[in-house]
């Protein structure tokens, strides 16, 4: 159809036809303009004046990155992140593979058991939030059901122990979003051709060496996206953490986020948190762009 | 037609307007106060459109009223209070209400120190509405009897007590540690231990010579020994869950500003008999008060203009200050109201505020917003919160007080 119509296109059908896709996608493309690229901008635009209450367009250069650098809650936050970042990834990547390769084995309810290992990542972060506050909460959850077992010694504090708090806040996560990641895997293993894992067997290789070798070096795509997917969540986290700690005790469980919105909207700093809001977006290009760049890279060459 | 005239003959003089009103008194007491105030106004043939944004004590609220303000559509008036009415003035969009005050007498009815939070530029621009005490310890009389502790006057005293109820094997201070309540307990040890002039100097004018001095740092080392009579589980805990504890008997003592009352009197308990109410120990020379305000906006329109001036003067009459004030637990801003229909606790409040505003000793409360801009407050919780969850030395923390405030100003 489309074809034929490319072909005898004159007149007003044929130029519809021609232009009918971009006509439709232009209001997306406005959008995506004015709504991302546009507040970027003037992200970048308020983070280089004085704004304090209300946006002033007045330039003041880089004083709110300086100010920024000096402030030790912003250290404390930019080093949970890292911690926050680097173990929730891990531990979501390790648990859900681990769960995807034991779901492979074709085993008999895995419908039932794949339903079950998502479902967290149904809940929003709020739900789980409340859910392991009270759990981790000493006098109410875990340590209290332990000393009532009879371990009167046991001692789990971390939610309430300023160097320990930013672990409670992984442990939530890596509950929240392992299933999704072992979906993504999952999907991973079920594309593989089987005619090589077939002539793996024949070869006489174990299934732990097939999997070892064959099966996880072919999935580094999967693992890519995992890794992506997994490190702008983890940037972004917000509402585990102001719902699990607060960012307390103190200000030790603060991220990047809680510390933008904290400084922008509770502490009239408009141009302090748009500097924050900055750095934090640079930190999320300095991941996506090789990994596009790579992605891009190795499609021209295939 | 024939309702407009009614209306327009009813109150002379006056033209019907819309006032549209920004606040978040949603929980269920505020929300019947705030209705009184929609009656009254509407008994003078003006329109109430409420702007009710729940949440948060007024974050949400204030991230929708700037939008509103940067689009040019700012609602009639809005819950602003503390210096922060400053920033709106700073920004030109408030209304000037000389008029209202004038004819009602503001500068007489409300104590100077208020008025002047109340004022940009020596003009109204904002209208209290009701005050708060902040520093009040609520006492469980049952847990000091059982512990044979007497309730404290002193610091002296108040460590005294606490070791024989912990000896009793019940906590003896209920905390909240999240920042603003570890805030609230803090400046009412810098006001106790330094006196209201220190108090000015370090919280109201965050002077660094006063931050980062031996007061500060004897205050904080204050700060830091309740720790030690607080339970474990007391981070991240709300304030009404610290109350609870006090109400259970679990806890002897609280320190919170006069809304945990709401508390007490919805378990059913007696002031004076279930539960007492006093200033907190070294402090009952001082009211750290904390005001709810309106401001108002620059209307377009004139029966807009005197709607608002309208809502403005009905405020502070009587009827509403009492129905008010009675509904939310705080006192009534407006001096020599009658007594009779408040509570114990209040009717002490009212007292005090009076007695405090004559001698000196009546302060804007830094942690409840009234003192200093929203930034130096962030800088000052900061400090203090991060000092009380660590192991952060008291003379680091006054220099590191000292140091932040200066850089967040």
């Amino acid at each position: 159809m489309s074809n034929e119509g490319r072909q005898t296109g004159r007149g007003f059908a044929g130029s519809l036809q021609r232009y009918l896709p971009g006509i439709v996608l232009s209001p997306t493309i406005l959008a995506a303009v004015v709504f991302i690229y546009g507040f970027i901008m003037w992200t970048a635009w308020i983070s280089l004046t004085e704004s304090g209450l209300l946006p002033r367009y007045k330039l003041a250069g880089f004083l709110q990155y300086v100010k920024l650098f000096q402030n030790d809650r912003w250290w404390v936050a930019s080093r949970n992140l890292a911690i926050f970042g680097t173990l929730f990834i891990f531990f979501c990547v390790v648990f859900g593979l681990i769960l995807a390769i034991l779901l492979d084995q074709r085993i008999r309810v895995e419908g039932a058991l794949r339903t079950i290992y998502l479902y967290p990542m149904a809940l929003s972060f709020i739900v789980t939030g409340t859910a392991w506050r009270w759990m981790l909460n000493p006098g109410l959850g875990l340590e209290r059901l332990v000393r009532e077992m009879g371990f009167t010694s046991f001692t789990f504090d971390w939610l309430v122990n300023s160097k320990m708090s930013i672990y409670t806040i992984v442990i939530a996560g890596v509950w929240q979003s392992t299933g999704f990641v072992m979906a993504l895997f999952l999907a991973g293993l079920r594309g593989i051709d089987d005619s090589i894992i077939k002539a793996a067997q024949v070869d006489g290789a174990s299934l732990p060496k097939v999997y070892w070798r064959i099966i996880i070096p072919s999935m580094r795509p999967v693992f890519f996206s995992a890794v992506i997917i997994m490190s702008h969540i983890a940037i972004k986290s917000f509402d585990l953490v102001m719902v699990l700690t607060r960012g307390g005790p103190g200000y030790s469980s603060d991220l990047p986020a809680t510390f933008m919105y904290t400084f922008a909207f509770t502490r009239n700093r408009l141009a302090f948190g748009a500097a924050s809001a900055i750095i934090m977006f640079m930190a999320v290009m300095s991941i996506i762009v090789p990994y596009l760049y790579s992605e891009l890279r190795m499609k021209r060459n295939g | 037609m024939a309702l407009a005239m009614v209306v327009f003959m009813s109150v002379p003089g006056a033209m019907a307007g819309e006032v549209e009103v920004l606040h978040w008194w949603t929980s269920g007491g505020e929300a019947k106060s705030v209705a009184v105030l929609k009656d009254l106004l509407e008994k003078e043939g003006h329109t109430w459109k409420d702007f009710a944004v729940a949440g948060g004590g007024g974050d949400t609220a204030m991230t929708v009223l700037r939008s509103r303000a940067v689009a040019g559509n700012p609602p009639t008036a809005a819950q602003v209070k503390g210096p922060q009415i400053q920033q709106w003035g700073d920004e030109g969009v408030l209304a000037d209400l000389g008029r209202v005050a004038r004819a009602e007498k503001w500068d007489d009815i409300i104590p100077g120190v208020v008025a002047q939070v109340m004022k940009y530029k020596g003009q109204y621009v904002a209208v209290p509405v009701n005050v708060h005490r902040i520093n009040w310890m609520w006492v469980n009389p049952a847990v000091f009897k059982k512990a044979g502790a007497t309730i404290p006057k002193t610091w002296a005293e108040l460590e005294e007590a606490a070791k024989k109820i912990q000896a009793a094997g019940m906590v003896p201070i209920a905390f909240g540690g999240q920042d603003w309540q570890e805030a609230t307990v803090f400046e009412s040890i810098v006001i106790g231990l330094g006196g209201a002039d220190f108090y000015r100097k370090a919280l109201m004018k965050a002077d660094p010579a006063a931050l980062n001095s031996p007061t500060m740092v004897k205050a904080f080392e204050r700060f830091k020994s309740l720790k030690q009579y607080t339970d474990k589980n007391a981070p991240g805990r709300d304030w009404n869950l610290a109350t609870a504890m006090v109400i259970k008997g679990e806890a002897g003592m609280q320190f919170m500003g006069d809304w945990a009352k709401g508390e007490f009197t919805a378990a059913g308990k007696k002031p004076g008999v279930d539960y007492l109410a006093l200033p907190m120990p070294d402090t009952d020379k001082y009211f750290l008060f904390n005001v709810d305000s309106f401001i108002f906006f620059k209307q377009r329109s004139v029966p807009a203009g005197q709607a608002a001036e309208a809502m403005a003067r009905l405020i502070l009459q009587p009827k509403f200050q009492e129905v008010f004030n009675i509904n939310k637990g705080s006192i009534p801003v407006r001096l020599g109201m009658p007594k009779k229909n408040f509570d114990a606790p209040a009717q002490m409040s009212m007292d005090d505020f009076v007695a405090t505003a004559a001698s000196g000793g009546l302060v804007p409360s830094m942690a409840h917003e009234m003192a200093v801009y929203p930034e130096v407050r962030g800088a000052i919780f900061d400090v203090v919160t991060n000092f009380y969850n660590s192991d952060m030395s008291a003379a680091d923390a006054a220099k590191r007080l000292a140091s932040e405030v200066a850089a967040a100003k």
